[in-house]
């Protein structure tokens, strides 16, 4: 079965991107524009892996990661957090938050696939 | 969908977060302090690093990191956005539009310029004076570590200095991978943060060779192990060649919840060190048992797993045991599994809200060639229908009422799907005065002076093709009215001004028609300077009497120019008659008023589209002319006492007591050889675009009507006097009269008509 990924980015280009690069992957692509959304559409979606941006007007990753954790469900689903922060104070937070992993934009699909199989297998 | 296109949104992307970025950085220059404004300043440029870095953009992405790292400063209050600060900031997002632009368009940015900025920026962010030029290139790192903030406690993520060197000369004489010992032990927090050792173990069997120990001493009995806790822990040995940064980038995402310790071993010794440190032996471990995964909660299904791999070793924990246990943790899963059902149709209403919420202004992108296709398609329905009205009337003398109902009907339905294709067109002018906006920093900056852009009516929609021809008059426009209008600083502040000069860029709908309004506070047009230069240019007679009106209006003729010495910007060989004439090619009209001392008061006012026009059909020497409403002002029947010949064959008509010439639409347009008698004829009054009124004869005015623009230049091709054609009911065409070109040439400055129009029509 296919492994579904949710990804939670503002960025029309990147949602762009990860739609491309994880389809030709062979993952099923549900996306949101922000964290709210995400939230909106995680019980739908029922991914097995989800991959956030930090930076998102209305709910950024950081709550969107919280919010994903509070849910008894997703409570242990792998979270990868894409973004182009790289500085430390920023990923303690998303790991504080509950991230599983981190991923440095600009993302070489390579890599992005290498780490979201390395979390789902 | 290929990168091409994925590229292509990326730019109209940059676009929008560019216009973001600086409407942002607009608010905060007045005073906005709201942290969700600072936000999306710096989600702008943050989403445009982001993308840019996605395609390669080096340059894009450098600089949008500097600017970012600043932009970070002050949403984390280390920087105040003072003045100053925001200065740097617009200049950076102006270069950050050119970077955006060339790496779409190609071509080059003003480096020089750019690295300037660089080095402000980087200044900012350190809240120190600008260091010296051959810092520029200093890590964008360094205003991040100069933040007294971050705390580094970060160990993990610090990459190993690692080189293949340090091992390659044994490599090569022994063919012995070298081997590493691992000590991993996992804390709770790495399991429910959705890692898993087994998959992490899995991972790390593939770089080489490996052995695995599991401790499992922790493990307390069945009724204290809490499930979601982690009790073991493993010793590992790799032989790899893949060096110890593989390894770690193994646990690349663990590390943040492990102790782990990677060292490299002697060979020999390895062994003898995990015999005396584990009591148990060496557990064969077979992952292909772990990769049929049961559709269950994470957390429960790597503790089933665990245990199954437990189970499977026949270790220490007997096997009854762990199944009952097995069972046991499966229905904690079901029941884990069932509750978020419970609960979801709740969260299904709170979506419900939540979408309602957010679906506000919904918007979708159409290319802009299906709008114009459906326009012209529009365009072609509201001929056809009034071909099907004339026809009805001319076959219905008797006026069958519903049939006519019917078509009435169909009339309004038409002009209203008209309307409603027409708004899919209609655009705010926002972009366009944004742009004014950087052009008026430009400027300022190299004139030295300052100034203050206000807009207002921003919203204000229009056709986009409209849009699209307003912003190069309008950028002309602005430069000369900070380059000429406003004074320098202190010349005005030696008048009693405020040092900074303001320009007011103004939008409005005005009766069918939109108003751009430019006003500065400057100097206001020198009419003696203006004046003494038409007369030494030839454009007007030295003892020409002329009203202050029509001198101002003299900046408008070919070739005029005040300025002293030309400088860089004004002087590049377009002047106002430049911008006068795309006005008028966007059917527009364009005034200038002027308080000396006080500045000047440019307005423009233009159709809301290119597509339509209503028009007043009228008769000139048997053919059939359109004449745009907006240019009449009123209709007259012109009494013979009304006429008064002046000079050889000029004519004026008296209209309440005042003069006002009159032209002969027909000789102007060479349709006859002979003038018309006024009294047999209507008059148009029309105002023309210097404000002065003339009065057009025609033959006869047919009636009013909506008609649609056919380009004469795309169909045929420009013919003087006429500004487009047009279809009419009865399916002839007719000519749009250009009133402007028409009244110009009524002052002696023949139309230059290539054919012939009674030949060609």
């Amino acid at each position: 079965m296919k492994k579904k990924v949710l990804t939670v980015d503002d960025s029309r280009t990147i949602r762009n991107m990860l739609l491309v690069t994880l389809n030709n992957a062979g993952f099923e692509t549900i996306q949101a524009e922000d964290g709210v959304e995400g939230l909106e559409v995680l019980e739908e979606a029922n991914p097995d892996v989800i991959v956030t941006d930090i930076n998102m007007p209305r709910l950024d990753g950081f709550g969107f990661i919280e919010g994903v954790r509070r849910n008894e469900k997703y409570r242990a689903i792998p979270i990868l957090v894409l973004t182009t922060e790289s500085d430390a104070e920023k990923k303690n937070r998303a790991r504080q938050a509950g991230a599983t992993g981190w991923i440095v934009k600009p993302f070489d699909p390579t890599k992005l696939i290498d780490a979201i199989e390395r979390v789902t297998a | 969908m290929d990168m091409n296109e994925i590229k292509e949104i990326f730019f109209q992307e940059c676009e929008e977060q560019l216009a973001e970025l600086e409407s942002g950085l607009l608010r905060l220059n007045d005073g906005d302090r709201d942290p969700e404004t600072v936000n999306a300043v710096f989600r702008a440029v943050h989403s445009i690093k982001g993308g840019a870095g996605a395609f390669g953009l080096d340059d894009l992405v450098s600089f949008a990191h500097v600017f970012e790292t600043t932009l970070d400063c002050v949403r984390s209050n280390k920087l105040e956005p003072t003045a100053e600060v925001l200065k740097v900031m617009l200049k950076s997002a102006d270069v950050l539009a050119d970077l955006t632009n060339v790496a779409r368009d190609g071509g080059s940015v003003d480096q020089a310029r750019s690295k300037q900025l660089i080095r402000e920026l980087e200044a900012l962010a350190n809240g120190e004076a600008p260091p010296p030029a051959a810092v520029v290139e200093a890590p964008a790192a360094k205003p991040a570590a100069a933040a007294p903030a971050p705390v580094v406690n970060d160990e993990g993520f610090v990459p190993v200095a690692f080189s293949f060197d340090d091992f390659g000369g044994e490599e090569d004489v022994l063919i012995v991978h070298p081997t590493y010992e691992i000590s991993f032990k996992p804390k709770a927090d790495l399991y429910s943060k959705g890692n898993e050792a087994t998959l992490l173990l899995r991972d790390l069997s593939r770089l080489g060779e490996m052995s695995i120990h599991c401790n499992m001493e922790a493990l307390p009995s069945l009724e204290q192990m809490d499930p979601e806790s982690a009790y073991f822990s493993w010793k590992i040995s790799v032989k790899t060649d893949k060096g110890e940064d593989a390894i770690r980038s193994v646990f690349e995402f663990a590390e943040w919840d492990c102790d782990l310790e990677i060292s490299l071993a002697d060979e020999g010794t390895a062994a003898e060190m995990t015999d005396e440190e584990l009591p148990m032996q060496p557990v064969p471990f077979d992952l292909s048992v772990l990769d049929d995964e049961p559709d269950a909660p994470v957390g429960v299904v790597e503790e089933e797993e665990r245990l199954a791999a437990v189970h499977e070793s026949a270790a220490t924990v007997a096997a009854a045991e762990v199944a009952s246990n097995v069972v046991q943790l499966a229905s904690t899963a079901s029941r884990a599994a069932a509750e978020p059902k419970a609960a979801a149709p709740a969260a299904a209403a709170a979506q419900n809200t939540a979408q309602a919420a957010s679906a506000a202004a919904p918007t979708i992108r159409v290319d802009l060639d299906r709008v114009d296709r459906l326009i012209n398609l529009v365009g072609e329905l509201v001929i056809n229908q009034a071909m099907l009205s004339q026809s009805v009337i001319e076959n219905d003398n008797n006026g069958t009422s519903s049939i006519n109902m019917g078509l009435e009907e169909l009339q309004q339905l038409t002009r209203e799907i008209q309307d409603s294709v027409m708004a899919i067109r209609a655009q705010p002018v926002k972009p366009v005065f944004q742009r004014m906006a950087r052009t008026v920093r430009e400027i300022a900056d190299i004139t030295g002076k300052s100034v203050r852009l206000i807009t207002e009516g921003e919203n204000t929609e229009v056709d986009k093709t409209v849009i699209d021809k307003l912003a190069e008059p309008l950028t002309h426009m602005i430069r000369n009215a900070v380059d000429h209008g406003l004074e320098m600083p202190e010349k005005r502040v030696a008048l009693g001004k405020n040092p900074e000069g303001t320009v007011r860029l103004t939008a409005k709908h005005r009766s069918g028609r939109i108003v751009i309004e430019l006003a500065d506070d400057g100097q206001g047009i020198n009419r003696e300077k203006v004046r003494q230069k038409a007369i030494d240019n030839d454009l007007i007679a030295a003892d020409a009497n002329l009203s202050d009106e029509e001198i101002d209006n003299l900046i408008f003729h070919a070739g005029f120019s005040t300025a002293d010495k030309v400088s860089d910007l004004s002087g590049r060989g377009v002047g106002m008659d430049v911008v006068k004439r795309s006005i008028q090619a966007l059917g527009g009209r364009i005034n200038i008023s002027s308080k000396p001392g006080h500045g000047s008061v440019f307005t423009m006012s233009l159709p809301l589209t290119l597509a339509v026009l209503d028009g007043m059909v009228v008769t000139v020497a048997g053919q059939t002319l359109v004449v745009p409403l907006t240019a009449i002002v009123e209709t007259l029947q012109p009494e013979a006492s009304a006429i008064h010949s002046f000079g050889a064959s000029q004519r004026l008509i008296s209209i309440r007591n005042s003069f006002c010439p009159l032209v002969d639409v027909g000789r102007i347009l060479n349709f006859r050889s002979t003038q018309a008698n006024p009294v047999e004829g209507v008059a148009l009054l029309v105002e023309s675009e210097g404000g002065g009124q003339r009065a057009l004869m025609v033959d006869a005015i047919q009636g009013q009507r909506q008609v649609v623009i056919k380009s004469l230049e795309a169909n045929y091709t420009h013919v003087p006097g006429i500004a487009a054609a047009t279809i009419l009911g009865d399916g002839r065409v007719a000519l749009i009269l250009d009133v402007d070109a028409v009244v110009s040439a009524s002052r002696g400055q023949p139309l230059k008509l290539e054919t012939s129009l009674a030949a060609a029509g």
